[in-house]
């Protein structure tokens, strides 16, 4: 159960963020910033890896003591963050690539609405649904 | 909440409509004055008999609900009980079955209903439901809300579902809403025993209303019989469909194919709604994620196009009538399943529990049902069906998005061949005549420019025509846009579009082009127009980048089409037939340039050859010497 769940652009601008205790978002976007740090290390590093031989699950960027920060990159370079709590330990590295999944499913589900033009921040109601289902039930 | 409480009772699950809901909780609300959950006996006691049922049948409600058990009315009980009672006064008996069904609301005579207590509980019991779904299946169900509002205050006092505030927005609904209910004998199918005067008397109040509030709408959609309406405004009619059919067509031809993303958003942005909720519109109808419209998910969108400017609110999922499984009634039951998991977290009832409701016709009212249920209990189920589920749905999801890819192509290929069958690809020669001016850095130039080149005139006969003005994009996937812009007419308005056609014969030049606009062409009309001229002068373009292949069917095809041109410039004014001339001219001249480019090329083709030839001798003769 994510905490935070961040989709960036590939110019590296936020399209959706969405975090769940809101009272710590500010500190949310700011991990995600600065993660992105981080999966460009990841995406540049291997110079002879090729674009289709990179893994698109980058998985643990990196961890902090109160949560961690996983990454997934799609072919267009448009990036997805989630950031977990670190005292939900339960959750399995599959758990985490399967939450990848569908939001990579649902994102191109948006971007096939050719009413929602590419740069757009992400207002579709399907996506916030699967986005929503997705986090920690702060209730 | 309410499900939670009603299901713990005797562990059958109870559902409970919307209204009943509503309804329910403010009676809950009525009789606990303690705050603790459990109504006070006094009051459900006073309520029971407010509900002028026999003795006896009350105590077989309190036994059949469990009170009797527990010695108390708890929360579910209560709600067992109401229903029971509702039952009672349908004239059902007493068990537990007969609430398993849809009832209309229990009635209650003499309860004192306090309007200001009524308020603060309604709203949040109503935002407490399906917080997670969002307000997903409340505007669907607010047609039974509405119904039986209206109907109960014809006769009973107090008793009828309080409208919270928030729900301003829908009692504007309400009177196309209820407009829609003229067909009295679906009304009282879907009430069952509700008594029928009252709703009757509603329905009365112009039945037209609904038709009434379409005409202004530049959809003349026309009305024929009421009859053909449901209870339903999400059901499409034979009339709308047929309508939908036309507009299809006049984008694509061919039923089967798919109308890709970019037609179908100049289409519908046409209609002049807001750009979200057209987004809406399309999550909701594209059904099978692909970009594309099919026939049946064009006919959704186009359906919730019209409701939302008969000022419907759009639902947050799609409502069971206008599904694809319902409109076409050719698809499988796990497509439906599929598509409505995608919004809701799957129980596994749903699909039961959605042939249940389809059956008793209704659809509108159960799945908003379940979808709040659903809803309710994301916490609990979301640990184990969400592994299934989302794997279901990344499957069918994938298996969906893998057509993708291909979709573009074929259609592409399906939509221009579906068109072109009467002419022969280098029809698209004409159009480019007014371009040539013989220097071919002015083609470049041209490009640009929206007020040139002759639009060679089409003939009378309309259908050989609309492929000639649109093959020209067959030959530029770039230019598809334009190409959709021909296609489409004025929104709604297909006569328009033969007009257009022939009153687009005169050509575009610059001094006619005032006699155009006159004729009261709109925009889009002209713009396509334009794009193709704009279209006429790259072709040259690709035609100098590619003369081997290309220029040879110029030629062929330039007399064709002269012939043609010549035979329809008999049919007309003189005016246009001296402007046909002067394009048949340009065409010839361009095909001279072209013919001599081809010469050209062929010539220095044949230069390389021979010097390849001679360079392949000259390193057949060294490889000996390099070898040894």
């Amino acid at each position: 159960m994510a905490v935070c769940i961040a989709v960036i652009a590939k110019e590296n601008y936020p399209l959706y963020i969405r975090s769940v205790p809101t009272q710590g978002e500010l500190k949310f976007h700011y991990t995600v910033h600065t993660s992105l740090d981080v999966v460009e290390e990841k995406i540049s590093g291997v110079g002879k890896a090729l674009a289709d031989q990179r893994e698109l699950y980058l998985g643990l960027l990196y961890p902090t003591e109160d949560y961690k920060v996983y990454g997934y990159v799609t072919n267009s370079k448009v990036k997805f963050v989630i950031v977990v709590d670190s005292s939900n330990t339960s959750l399995r590295d599959n758990e985490i690539r399967s939450m990848f999944r569908k939001l990579h499913n649902s994102f191109t589900d948006v971007m096939c609405n050719p009413f929602y033009n590419p740069g757009d921040q992400i207002q579709s109601k399907a996506f916030d649904s699967i986005v929503s289902a997705m986090m920690v039930q702060a209730c | 909440m309410d499900q939670g409480a009603a299901a713990g009772t005797g562990g059958t699950f109870i559902s409970l409509s919307e209204t009943e809901q509503r309804c329910y909780s403010g009676l809950h609300a009525l009789c606990q004055p303690d705050g603790t959950g459990t109504p006070a006996a006094g009051k459900v006691a006073e309520l029971f008999r407010a509900s002028q049922l026999p003795a006896d049948t009350l105590h077989q409600i309190t036994e059949v609900c469990g009170a009797k058990r527990l010695g108390y009315f708890g929360c579910g009980q209560f709600y067992v009980a109401l229903k029971l009672m509702a039952a009672a006064q349908a004239g059902l008996p007493v068990r537990l079955e007969s609430v398993a069904g849809e009832l209309p609301l229990p009635v209650f005579v003499g309860i004192t209903r306090d309007p200001e207590m009524r308020y603060p509980t309604h709203p949040p019991t109503n935002e407490s439901q399906p917080h997670i779904a969002g307000s997903a299946p409340r505007p669907p169900a607010d047609r039974p809300v509405f119904r039986h509002p209206e109907s109960s205050m014809d006769e009973q006092e107090a008793w009828s579902p309080p409208r919270s505030p928030p729900r301003s927005p829908s009692a504007y609904h309400s009177y196309p809403y209820s407009a829609q209910r003229n067909g009295t004998d679906a009304l009282l199918a879907y009430d069952g025993k509700l008594s029928s005067r009252s709703s009757v008397s509603q329905e009365n109040s112009s039945p037209s209303h609904y038709f009434v509030r379409l005409q202004p709408e530049p959809l003349p959609i026309t009305q024929v019989s009421s009859v053909d309406y449901s209870d339903d405004p999400w059901r499409i009619t034979e009339e709308q469909r047929e309508y939908y059919t036309n507009q299809f067509k006049s984008l694509q031809p061919d039923l089967n194919a798919l109308i890709l993303g970019t037609t179908a958003k100049n289409f519908f942005t046409k209609s002049k709604l807001p750009i979200p909720e057209l987004s809406h519109i399309w999550e909701l109808s594209d059904v099978d994620k692909d970009g594309a419209l099919t026939f049946s998910e064009f006919c959704i969108a186009f359906h919730l196009i019209v409701a939302r400017k008969n000022s419907y609110v759009l639902p947050e999922t799609l409502p069971p009538t206008l599904r694809p499984g319902y409109v076409d009634q050719g698809v499988t039951q796990s497509e439906e399943l599929s598509s409505v998991d995608r919004q809701v977290t799957s129980r596994p009832g749903v699909n039961t529990c959605k042939q249940d409701t389809r059956d008793e016709r209704r659809q509108s009212e159960f799945s908003p049902k379940r979808l709040p249920d659903a809803s309710e209990k994301p916490i609990r189920r979301v640990s184990t069906l969400k592994p299934d589920s989302p794997q279901e749905l990344d499957a069918s999801m994938k298996s969906r998005t893998r057509p993708r890819s291909h979709s573009s192509t074929s259609i592409d290929d399906a939509m221009k061949k579906a068109e072109e069958p009467p002419t022969p690809p280098p029809r698209p020669q004409k159009t480019h005549s007014r371009a040539s001016s013989l220097d071919l850095n002015k083609l470049f130039q041209q490009s640009g420019q929206a007020s040139k080149s002759s639009w060679l005139p089409p003939p009378p006969a309309l259908p050989p025509r609309p492929p000639a003005t649109q093959i020209f994009s067959f030959r530029h996937g770039s230019n598809k846009n334009t190409q959709k812009a021909v296609q489409q007419p004025n929104f709604a308005d297909f006569s328009r579009f033969r007009e257009v056609q022939e009153t687009s014969t005169p050509p575009q030049r610059p001094d006619l082009r005032g006699g155009l606009s006159t004729e009261d062409l709109a925009p889009p009309k002209t713009d396509p127009s334009a794009a193709l001229q704009g279209h006429a002068p790259q072709k040259p373009v690709r035609r100098k980048l590619h003369p081997d292949s290309q220029s040879a069917t110029p030629p062929s095809g330039t007399p064709s089409s002269a012939a043609t041109l010549t035979k329809s410039t008999q049919r007309l004014p003189p005016k246009q037939k001296r402007a046909i001339q002067m394009a048949i001219r340009k065409n010839r001249e361009t095909n001279a340039v072209l013919t001599r480019l081809n010469s050209e090329l062929q010539q220095q083709l044949k230069v390389v050859h021979r010097e390849r030839v001679t360079l392949e001798s000259q390193l057949d003769l060294l490889r000996p010497v390099t070898s040894a």
